[in-house]
């Protein structure tokens, strides 16, 4: 059986509007349907030209200095530029690089920290207080002391960033294990399981969800992390970048 | 004959900062092997801490409970719990579903999974076992839990109102069905229900117990006439003549809890 939702009919068959069996009430919900579709994607578009076109024109036009505000054309120069002669993809690979390696410490870590909490509540109990309080100390305030702990190296960038990111998400981990159906884990008691059954066969399953949704949060930290450990310390990277645009006032370099 | 499970005075409380709950107070009673008896008892009484002492999720503070004359220690693996929603893990399949309990005590081979087939299908569900359990009617997913129960062939089942999850209509017929399979497996079996109807219906014995700290109040047992060797079904016992009087019997004895 075929049912006449949009979202089944979208499915079932790639141009709802060619089926036959449609009843001409359906029929016309469709079309209106796709009619507003199509308004929301081109009125999304037209706005982001629309200013974009502003933004020149006020450049141009002497409205704004171009020097500070710069402008889109001059931005698309400075691109070419720097992607003619390969240091905009030598700064984007080293920050990516970096991001990508301080998302899995941050992933790892804190699923591990957060399995340990959930699996002693003394310990949980214990460190709870010193999370929330790591967890709200500004971390790009540390830097300049990771800097001198740890030296003026890529080491620092990965340590700001896993900082940034690590205590956050151990929290929000710790609360999803701890909010597991305790029926489910009766369930696993009731058939003989152990506290390792419990884990494997519910809490990593049910959890995947949040794991999934808290990754997502982390690689946005982890590139903020990043960043922040350009500014202070690095020879390349898209922090490096900003900095140094920002030193020499082409803020075409930092609006890229 | 030796009775198969025996209850002696048990006791319990819960324990939380603001202070002691008692919850059952010397509770005693026995089950003969192949009997099925029901729980009832006003709401909150303690019927659900009762099955967990039964299987020996938790300790109760005093008394003692026999299942074959052993303590309950030694015998947790003869004991099957069906909790009050068929917890179905959304992330497995029917049949992994079915087989978790093997899976967890490592009893899982290829004679186990042979017969856990056989039981998918004698219970209609084998065109499904590779189906999500949200693909599932509410009745299929309880016949599935019990299933899963059963997989661990236990001696003892322990029933948690396995139907009050469910919509009246749905509730009649599975009722049916998983009554008339344990009766056809010879199981002993324990249900706790709020619903008197139910207990009677399908119970030999019925245990009333009163509020909380919940004591037995009585057991009543359960007689319909041409019901030798328990030919009624659920259904048809609703319809017998018998059942209104053992309805207003339990009733009465519920009732006089409130007038302590």
């Amino acid at each position: 059986m075929m049912r006449f939702s949009p979202f089944s009919s979208r499915l079932s068959t790639k141009n709802p509007l060619t089926t036959a069996s449609l009843s001409p009430g359906q029929r016309e919900f469709l079309t209106a349907e796709l009619i507003h579709k199509r308004q929301v994607r081109i009125t999304r578009s037209m706005l982001l030209v629309l200013l974009l076109a502003l933004w020149e024109l006020a450049a141009r036009f002497d409205w704004i200095d171009s020097f500070i505000f710069s402008s889109p054309t001059m931005i698309i120069q400075c691109f070419w530029s720097m992607a003619k002669d390969g240091s905009l993809f030598l700064h984007t690979g080293v920050t990516l690089m970096e991001t990508i390696l301080s998302f899995l410490l941050v992933v790892s870590i804190s699923l591990a920290s957060a399995l340990l909490l959930w699996s002693s509540r003394a310990l949980s109990e214990i460190l709870e207080p010193y999370l929330v309080m790591l967890n709200s100390l500004p971390k790009s305030a540390l830097a300049p002391l990771l800097i001198v702990w740890l030296g003026n190296n890529t080491r620092t960038i990965i340590v700001a960033a896993v900082s940034v990111a690590l205590f956050g998400s151990i929290l929000t981990l710790h609360t999803g294990f701890s909010q597991t159906d305790p029926d489910k884990i009766k369930l696993i008691d009731s058939l003989g399981g152990t506290k390792k059954d419990v884990l494997i066969k519910v809490l990593l399953p049910s959890s995947i969800p949040l794991i999934i949704s808290n990754m997502k949060v982390n690689i946005g930290l982890c590139l903020v992390g990043v960043i922040i450990g350009e500014f202070l310390s690095s020879r390349a990277g898209l922090g490096y970048l900003i900095t140094y645009g920002s030193q020499t006032f082409s803020c075409g370099n930092i609006l890229i | 004959m030796e009775p198969k499970l025996e209850v002696c005075g048990i006791s319990y409380s819960y324990h939380s900062l603001e202070g002691e709950t008692p919850a059952l107070t010397n509770i005693s009673f026995t089950a003969e092997t192949g009997e099925f008896l029901a729980v009832v008892g006003p709401s909150g009484c303690g019927k659900s801490t009762l099955l967990s002492l039964l299987c020996g999720l938790a300790e109760p503070e005093s008394g003692s409970i026999l299942i074959d004359d052993r303590p309950l220690s030694e015998a947790k693996d003869t004991i099957g719990y069906m909790l009050q929603k068929d917890h179905l893990f959304e992330w497995r399949s029917i049949l992994s579903n079915v087989s978790l309990g093997l899976e967890i005590q490592k009893r899982l081979n290829a004679d186990s999974r042979s017969q856990l087939l056989q039981m998918l299908k004698t219970y209609g569900l084998d065109q499904f076992q590779d189906k999500r359990p949200s693909q599932l009617s509410g009745g299929m997913r309880q016949r599935a839990a019990l299933i899963r129960t059963l997989a661990l062939k236990p001696d003892l089942l322990l029933l948690d109102e396995p139907f009050s999850a469910l919509d009246y209509q749905t509730r009649l017929s599975v009722c049916d069905d998983i009554s008339s399979i344990i009766r056809k497996t010879h199981k002993t079996a324990i249900l706790v229900t709020h619903d008197l109807s139910e207990a009677i219906s399908v119970a030999d014995r019925i245990i009333v117990l009163s509020a909380r700290p919940a004591t037995v109040k009585t057991i009543i047992p359960v007689v319909f006439s041409g019901d030798e060797r328990c030919a009624l079904s659920p259904m048809e016992r609703r319809n017998a003549p018998e059942f209104s009087y053992y309805f207003n019997l339990i009733w009465k004895e519920l009732k006089g809890n409130d007038e302590v």
